[in-house]
């Protein structure tokens, strides 16, 4: 398998990483790079063997549904690039 | 002093021969001093430091001391703390000042009365096993200053190898304690995933990060485990376990132990002095009184492609918070809300960690998630199932941490692949959520050289034990870089 520089140029874009055409060129390299070591993967046959997400075999926990946390909006948002009267400030999305 | 073993120190503050200001302002001294050659620590804050020195002597003096209240301790910059800056290595968070501590510092501060140093120098997002990814540059490793100190836990390793602390935290997620200890001549372990809480510990893979110890010793380690572990309600893969003191076993004679040694460890592809050392170690392990037994880990080869697509993975989905809407780096300028989050992700993460963003989102993206993302899973149960397999024939498995010393800085830092394979005996342990050591077994060129400790589910006891009595028949952890008296 080999990435295009379109597929790397798109791959960034999902990503939301801004990516020049000369960097965009220099990732292309170094991701097929990655993907043929990770291409041995695909020589092994897993038919049957269950998918492990995890090392511990273990349900997620439940709690009870009751406040547990204290406010703390001032000191979370004090570390925030913007904000004004409590909320996060982003470029209109709505006009 | 500065050599002193955590027990040691413990007992010196108990018997008032120092005080904690004044054992931390030694160590602080030393930060001040040699720091700005080494790079281990990338934030100190005196008054900070001292202010917890002051509260641990009070403790002291109330008699309300714990063992390690007021031993001074390096921590991990991907550990958040509260009112410290925490980085994490890169300039997305280079203004980050948490306003919450992690678990794990909340155990030190509050409940150990333990006094932080600072924060150590890291591969940006702990993604690197150099530590030459980090925003704030290279640290150099104490026994050659020429040197990488590993990663990504580097800052922590060199600190702890050139005494500016007498044992720091790190976090492993392929090797980051194992691999920095192993090439700075330190004893760290990664526990079983799920005993250290990540709360409040910069995600990367979460399914594979894991807290722990690098120090001195067997013995130092034991004690600083046993500050960091327990069952967390605020991390959702803690384990909820009858606590244990990781120092009871240290001194049980190891007759009758059966080390595991994996063909697949003992093959190519590693430095022929570095398995000079670590078969030595295992002959003294022999004199101990252990037998060897060889065992296979069949599917060990693809635990580094594996391992390159499950943490890139997570990484992509872990990293998405990074969008300079809430915390963070912003672009100075930019158009509209897609074009904000484009930029400030763009300057704000470092070439490795785009790279390893990328992967993850093209190993999860549609039409692709099965062939990667599936198969890796399914290969990485074929390699848990190994180490099950392994473990009926045997208690420990042993092999090489590295499979070089410390290699020149700049000399992988162009070629990823390369990089990734420095890390090729300790991933699969991370994969597995087995916990695993390096402890220091020789040199090799003049390098240090560490000896892996592989264990079963929260066989740290266990470990600890093999580690220190291995520790009290050899020197070779006691051994110091000539440059940094």
């Amino acid at each position: 398998m080999s990435l295009t520089l379109e597929q790397v140029k798109r791959i960034a874009h999902l990503a939301r990483i801004e990516t020049s055409d000369a960097e965009a060129l220099s990732t292309q390299g170094h991701l097929n790079g990655i993907f043929q070591l990770i291409e041995q993967m695909q020589a092994v046959d897993t038919a049957g063997i269950e998918p492990m997400a995890h090392a511990q075999d273990l349900a997620q926990r439940l709690r009870d549904d009751a406040v547990s946390e204290a406010d703390r909006r001032a000191a979370y948002q004090a570390v925030a690039p913007e904000t004004e009267a409590g909320l996060y400030l982003v470029p209109k999305v709505i006009e | 002093m500065i050599h002193a073993s955590l027990k040691e120190l413990s007992q010196a503050l108990a018997a008032k021969q120092i005080s904690s200001v004044e054992l931390s302002t030694l160590f602080l001294d030393r930060i001040e001093r040699l720091n700005p050659d080494i790079n281990a620590f990338v934030t100190v804050d005196r008054e900070k430091s001292l202010a917890m020195a002051r509260a641990a002597d009070a403790r002291i003096a109330a008699g309300t001391a714990g063992p390690l209240t007021g031993i001074p301790v390096a921590q991990k910059d991907i550990f958040c703390a509260e009112g410290w800056t925490t980085t994490c290595g890169s300039k997305m968070l280079a203004n980050f000042v948490s306003p919450y501590d992690a678990t794990v510092i909340r155990k030190m501060h509050a409940e150990a009365g333990m006094v932080s140093l600072g924060k150590t120098n890291m591969d940006e997002f702990a993604m690197g096993s150099s530590n030459e990814t980090s925003y704030f540059g290279p640290v150099k490793n104490p026994w050659d200053r020429a040197r990488v100190p590993g990663g990504s836990s580097g800052g922590s390793a060199a600190a702890v190898a050139a005494r500016l602390a007498p044992a720091a935290t790190g976090t492993d997620t392929g090797g980051s304690i194992r691999q920095p200890a192993a090439l700075c001549n330190l004893t760290g372990l990664k526990p079983t995933y799920g005993v250290v809480s990540r709360y409040g510990m910069i995600a990367f893979a979460s399914s594979l990060d894991q807290g722990g110890p690098m120090a001195a010793s067997a013995e130092d380690c034991a004690l600083l485990l046993n500050t960091m572990v327990g069952f967390d309600e605020r991390d959702s893969t803690s384990l909820d376990r009858p606590a244990e003191d990781y120092a009871r076993d240290l001194d049980k004679p190891l007759a009758g132990l059966r080390i595991g040694l994996p063909r697949e460890f003992f093959g190519e592809g590693c430095d022929a002095e570095v398995m000079a050392a670590v078969r030595a170690a295992i002959a003294e392990y022999e004199k101990l009184g252990a037998t060897c037994v060889e065992v296979s880990l069949p599917n060990s080869h693809l635990s580094v492609p594996a391992y390159y697509v499950i943490a890139p993975a997570e990484a992509s989905s872990n990293l998405s918070r990074f969008d300079g809407v809430r915390y963070g780096y912003r672009a100075p300028e930019y158009g509209n809300l897609d074009d904000m989050y484009m930029k400030s992700r763009a300057q704000g993460f470092g070439a490795e960690v785009k790279r390893r963003i990328l992967i993850g989102t093209y190993v999860l993206s549609h039409g692709y998630y099965d062939a990667y993302y599936l198969q890796a899973q399914r290969i990485r149960r074929l390699i848990a199932n190994d180490f099950v397999e392994a473990f009926k024939q045997c208690d420990v498995i042993m092999g090489p941490t590295s499979p070089s010393t410390a290699f020149k800085l700049g000399e992988k830092a162009a070629d990823p692949v390369q990089m990734y394979l420095s890390d090729i005996y300790t991933i699969a342990v991370n994969l597995a959520g087995l916990p695993g050591m390096s402890i220091p077994c020789g040199f090799a060129g003049g390098l240090p050289v560490g000896l892996q400790l592989i264990g079963n589910y929260f066989a740290e006891g266990q470990l600890l034990n093999v580690a220190h009595r291995y520790q009290q028949a050899t020197d070779w952890h006691a051994r110091r870089p000539e440059a940094i008296a």
